[in-house]
């Protein structure tokens, strides 16, 4: 996993209520068994129109917000299917932070396994940054695990909750596995009481 | 052990190998269901970090997402893209001592119908698999979650789980069901209550009259839909009803040692003090049919309602999700639910697919012909499933009245398969997601019970079952 202590990047408005996996990546693209190539598959059917040209109507398809790497979207993010492949294409695509006021529990829990930082704020917190994607040009935000915090280069500013664990090892691009096989002794021994 | 621990906890505790400070518990797994979508990139990486699976006999796998319905399901996949991925967990579970059951395995089927099927599926278990449907396996008194492929692969090499514990919530089902009213009612009802959110960090616990009176495929409809409501996981205190359900399935105890889980598994029930963290209630007396309208599963009605109007609803969000869902749906304010016209009936998947789902579905067609305006298919939940439902001619009755009989998988479910509806098509499907392009690009889902979807096929358009 790559690490992430902070990013300074463009914002993207995704002014959407229960964004659900299958609109993040659907269906036709969980069949490749690999990891990658899953970016230009990302929101497929908002983004494109029938024949495959770019739907200029889908918010991501403005040129204003090229190179977005932080999304601000709506309420319970991430429902749905648990595949892995919304993370992977988000991540792909360039988005490194996602900002919300609530997330679904297993996407969020596969972000945090491909370092993507999901931030929680307040509804209105989330209004305001949503306000400004929208009307400011080129509206960066600038985001920091290490003091949970992140702010514009106006007047906004916020900090946020994550889980130490979790943060500890997105700071230090760790994977779960090695840190559980330092507990083999544990399992081994719950395995042999089982 | 205290007297006052929910079944949700009592489970918990007995699986935590460690509590690492500061770090979330490490939760021993007793099951892991996989398939072929969700596995091969965890495979990979562990070979690439040179892993082994830990507990390969913990390990059970089936093909359910990509495998075509009809008759060449034995013959090379068309797709290039999904046969590599299905030749992929071949190679997976032969060089990892992984039993699969494949494509011509009479036990093949949906992953979470052929695990209580098989019997491996038990009470008081921790059960996982990279489907967020795993939460069906609840329906037994298991804790049972849906994961993503990171977590699989940390299972595969752990037989662990990372977790932080969960919250509680206690829905209770008060009452009972008028006939043609289903477990799928009672859990539309739900959702519709709490939202696809309400759930989110919380397991459930099922209770009241209504989920003690339901059989065990009734139960399974309930707790696989928990995950609609946000919830990871849903649970039911096991009973007599699960106990008969399963007694003699291929994989549960024999003899005295079936005397001596059932002594065990009764252990497992919420204790009379136990606190929940949360609350909900749901009133069954008059429970009406249910039947979604919009684009998640919480936009449901009862059958005798009239879709609403962004109007309607108070908050902004819900006013403008409502206003999308419409202009996705085709649909007009002020229609009635039963003026609704269809293309396509689909009675299938984990939620819906089981062998009493079919009986009822026959049930209601018998004699009677499908719509001309009408696609109707069943896909049975498993391959077993179809064979018994065969034995009892339903398949006859599927087919003489103008239904499509096909084979078990995923199928229209999510539509990753060849079995899609086009755009503009509407559908009425006993699965678990309405959300926009679900069961193909444009296509337009309505969740309903077998029932309803058994009738509509007929009418071609909805119609309260209870009168029908």
């Amino acid at each position: 996993m790559e690490k992430f202590i902070e990013h300074t990047g463009l914002v993207a408005p995704l002014d959407r209520v229960n964004v659900d996996t299958d609109q993040i990546i659907p269906k036709q693209f969980l069949k490749r068994i690999e990891r990658t190539g899953f970016g230009k598959f990302a929101f497929y059917d908002w983004r494109y129109l029938e024949d495959g040209v770019p739907n200029p109507e889908f918010i991501l398809n403005d040129p204003k917000f090229n190179g977005a790497s932080i999304l601000v979207t709506g309420p319970n993010f991430g429902s749905g299917s648990s595949r892995e492949h919304a993370p992977w294409a988000l991540s792909e695509y360039g988005f490194k932070v996602i900002i919300s006021t609530s997330f679904a529990d297993i996407f969020r829990n596969n972000c945090m396994q491909n370092g993507i930082v999901t931030v929680v704020l307040s509804s209105k917190e989330m209004d305001k940054l949503m306000t400004n994607a929208m009307r400011i040009p080129n509206y960066k935000l600038s985001v920091n695990l290490e003091t949970q915090s992140l702010s514009d280069n106006l007047d906004f500013s916020a900090e946020f909750e994550f889980d130490p664990f979790r943060k500890d090892s997105i700071l230090k691009g760790l994977d779960d596995i090695g840190i559980t096989l330092q507990h083999e002794e544990e399992i081994s021994k719950y395995e042999s009481k089982n | 052990m205290s007297n006052n621990l929910t079944m949700f906890e009592k489970i918990w505790q007995k699986h935590i190998v460690a509590e690492p400070k500061d770090q979330p518990e490490i939760l021993y797994i007793d099951l892991h269901l996989v398939h072929e979508v969700t596995s091969p990139q965890a495979f990979e990486s562990l070979r690439l970090n040179n892993r082994k699976v830990r507990r390969p006999e913990l390990t059970i796998a089936t093909v359910d997402h990509n495998i075509t319905t009809d008759d060449t399901r034995t013959e090379v996949i068309k797709d290039e893209i999904a046969r590599k991925q299905v030749e992929t967990i071949r190679e997976n579970c032969k060089s990892n001592d992984i039993t699969l059951f494949d494509v011509w395995d009479k036990e093949q089927g949906i992953v979470h119908v052929i695990g209580p099927e098989q019997g491996y599926t038990q009470p008081g278990m921790t059960i996982v698999c990279g489907d967020s449907h795993t939460s069906t396996h609840g329906a037994f008194g298991a804790l049972a979650f849906g994961i993503g492929t990171s977590e699989v692969e940390h299972v595969l090499a752990t037989q662990t789980l990372r977790q932080r514990k969960p919250k509680t919530m206690k829905v209770e089902f008060k009452g009972t069901l008028s006939k043609g009213v289903t477990a799928k009612d009672m859990v539309l009802k739900l959702i519709g209550q709490i939202g696809t959110a309400g759930g989110t960090g919380y397991v459930m616990e099922y209770t009241g009259e209504a989920i003690r009176n339901l059989n065990m495929e009734g139960r399974m409809t309930i707790c696989n839909m928990s995950i609609e409501g946000g919830a990871r996981a849903g649970m039911i205190a096991p009973d007599q009803t699960t106990f008969e359900w399963m007694n003699g399935r291929n994989k549960v105890p024999k003899g005295s040692e079936w005397d001596k889980a059932i002594l065990e598994w009764e252990k497992l029930r919420t204790d009379k003090d136990a606190k929940f963290d949360s609350y909900v209630e749901v009133d069954c007396d008059d429970l009406e049919p249910f039947v979604s309208w919009g684009t998640n599963p919480s936009q449901v009605l009862p059958v005798s309602a009239k879709i609403p109007s962004p109007e309607d609803f108070e908050i902004s969000l819900d006013s403008q999700s409502c206003a999308n869902a419409l202009e996705y749906m085709g649909l007009k304010p002020g229609t009635r639910i039963e003026d609704i016209h269809l293309d396509r009936v689909f009675i299938g998947s984990c939620t819906n697919a089981r062998i009493t789902d079919l009986r009822n579905a026959a049930k209601i067609i018998e004699g009677k012909k499908v719509n001309s305006n009408v696609r109707a298919q069943v896909m049975p939940g498993s391959t077993l499933t179809k064979i018994q439902a065969e034995k009892e001619g339903l398949d006859e009755i599927f087919k003489s009245s103008g239904f499509e009989w096909r084979e078990s998988g995923c199928s229209m479910c999510l539509g990753m398969n060849p079995d899609i509806i086009a755009p503009g098509e509407r559908c009425a499907s006993t699965s678990n997601r309405n959300f926009e392009g679900r069961q193909g690009k444009g296509g337009r889902t309505h969740l309903v019970s077998p029932e309803m979807a058994a009738a509509a096929a007929i009418e071609g358009h909805f119609v309260d079952v209870r009168n029908w």
